[in-house]
């Protein structure tokens, strides 16, 4: 037996069927219940709205938001709004789908730090509406909103975050 | 009840390749056999066995431990499997250390198996549900994005450039062309990684490892067995692991927090004060090019942000004071993900064997640090590794 024993196996051969094989594609569907923390977010974002929770024991403000403090381990306290608007802590330009197709226009990915919230404290979305090469850690971004009658109570009640000119630069 | 001193005494692997003919149980048996015969026990004197690997989702097996239980040499024997995400191929050794450390069994077989080429069209396909269900998995995530986002907050904080992250994936390939086992060992310049595509900037492509099938192994043993059958055993100085929280999007992404943990508590169990001075050669996880850099400086190899520069001395060639993933690591051997783990820990045991073959280090190392990672960019698990004894 070889010292690195294995076999490789050529995609060509597998597609002349010169290697058998067998497939199943499974059909699964799940429904996950949203909880309180962010069964409430997502009230919010059907009124356009972004919500937190605040800890006393950290006095962060947390977004998302949690019934409980994963720091302190604690019941966080209070519900607080927070604004749309906030800054790229950091960002991608993705030129590949989830199940891996090519993008000629790049999804822009980042993280936003949400003004209102604890520094630090961001959520995971999209920028757009602007030329890709001008994206910049520290961007200030606003929320642009789905109009009202659509939103479905989804984080993508928020269509993207575009520039916005309107805040100083931190 | 005072913990047991316990060595590794043998190891061994499968290749790793893009789709291997073998099913996951073969592959599996190829490497605890490979890894039995090389520490030179039989199977009946193996007291328990521990599988590491990864989602299920990947092979459309449900509970893919008991499937593979009989190809890992499990059947009729105290088996466990663990999973931390890509974690897992380091955490297993620890998962073994407590079996036998604890004085329940004398003998592990530590067997880490991967096969991603099953999930059609793409294994990546699998990686959407790591996402929060409902705040993230609605945006239509893919995995490349968390790799992306944390390379750039990496290069802003630091001011690190593009170049410095593409030498990473150089080095690692061209240490891979001395590994018999390697899926895509190279000899590349900075400029063709950079010509590569752009994944999903500022990733590109060659600083992405591949999928892969493989299986790697390790036989660990209590201090009596492994004197009494092995010459050359390496002991397990220290084992250290460590979880953040899973709201990633609430964390500074420069810097690996919890590799730091789990690196002190390795150290702090090995009595190593000084990592830069007493590790001789270092394994860390390197799925994408930056994450080995930014994981040097978790282990502490590197003050952080300055990876870069340590390496464009060449510091972590083979040749230099801290040789840096000599087997080629996931980019070069590649990335069945538990096993490319375990394949970091054999690399350890071959070298400070000084059965590296053509990539044996000068300098005769005696002790190695191995760490992987996983999870939402949240899991560190670390093992140190040397010839000395532990106290």
């Amino acid at each position: 037996m070889p010292k690195f024993p294995g076999t490789p196996v050529d995609n060509r051969e597998l597609k002349r069927g010169k290697i058998f094989t067998a497939s199943y594609a499974p059909r699964l569907r799940y429904r996950w219940d949203t909880g309180e923390a962010i069964g409430r977010y997502l009230e919010e974002l059907k009124r356009g709205r972004l919500i937190a929770r605040r800890c006393d024991g950290c006095r962060r403000v947390l977004i998302p938001p949690r019934m409980f403090c994963e720091r302190c381990f604690r019941p966080t306290n209070e519900w607080v709004y927070v604004k749309d608007t906030g800054r790229v802590l950091t960002f991608s330009l993705c030129y590949v789908t989830w199940n891996v197709r090519r993008l000629r226009q790049p999804l822009i990915p980042a993280v936003i730090e949400i003004n209102g919230a604890s520094p630090g404290m961001g959520i995971l979305h999209l920028v757009s509406k602007v030329l890709p090469k001008r994206v910049r850690v520290g961007m200030p971004v606003r929320a642009v909103w789905r109009a009202a009658p659509q939103r479905r109570g989804s984080i993508t009640d928020i269509l993207y975050w575009r520039p916005d000119t309107g805040q100083e630069q931190k | 009840m005072a913990k047991r001193r316990v060595a590794v005494i043998g190891a061994g692997m499968t290749r790793f390749m893009h789709r291997a003919l073998e099913t996951p149980k073969e592959l599996a048996w190829h490497a605890a056999h490979a890894a039995l015969t090389s520490s030179q026990l039989k199977l009946k004197q193996i007291d328990c066995v521990v599988l590491g690997t990864a989602p299920d989702a990947f092979d459309g097996v449900h509970m893919k431990s008991e499937y593979l239980a009989d190809g890992c040499g499990g059947w009729g024997k105290p088996f466990l499997r663990c999973y931390v995400g890509g974690g897992t191929g380091v955490y297993a050794v620890a998962q073994a250390y407590f079996q036998v450390a604890s004085g329940i069994f004398d003998t592990a077989l530590v067997v880490c198996e991967e096969k991603m080429s099953s999930c059609q069209p793409h294994p990546q396909a699998a990686f959407l549900t790591i996402f929060d269900p409902i705040t993230e998995q609605p945006l239509k995530p893919n995995l490349l994005w968390i790799f992306a986002l944390e390379q750039t907050r990496y290069m802003e904080t630091y001011g690190i450039t593009i170049e410095e992250i593409a030498r990473v994936a150089v080095k690692n390939k061209r240490n891979a062309l001395n590994h018999p086992a390697a899926q895509l060992s190279a000899e590349l310049t900075v400029e063709d990684v950079l010509a590569s595509e752009i994944m999903a900037w500022p990733v590109h492509r060659l600083m992405v490892s591949p999928t892969s099938d493989g299986a790697a192994a390790i036989v660990i043993a209590a201090e009596e067995v492994a004197r009494r059958v092995s010459d050359k055993p390496i002991w397990i100085q220290g084992i250290g692991w460590s979880l953040d929280s899973a709201y990633w999007t609430n964390r500074d992404l420069a810097y690996p927090e919890y590799v730091e943990k789990a690196a002190w508590m390795a150290y702090q169990m090995a009595g190593v004060k000084e990592p830069r001075k007493e590790i001789h050669i270092a394994e860390p996880y390197d799925p994408f090019a930056y994450k080995e850099l930014h994981h040097l400086e978790g282990l502490q190899l590197a003050p952080k942000g300055e990876a870069p520069r340590l390496l464009a001395d060449g510091v972590f060639e083979r040749d230099g004071d801290l040789p840096v993933t000599p087997s080629g690591g996931l980019l070069g051997v590649g990335n069945p993900i538990a096993a490319a783990g375990m394949m970091k820990i054999c690399e350890l045991f071959w070298q400070m064997r000084g059965e590296a073959g053509k990539r044996q280090l000068p300098g005769k190392p005696e002790r190695g640090v191995a760490q992987a990672w996983g999870d939402l960019m949240q899991v560190g698990t670390v093992v140190v590794m040397g010839t000395e004894k532990p106290d």
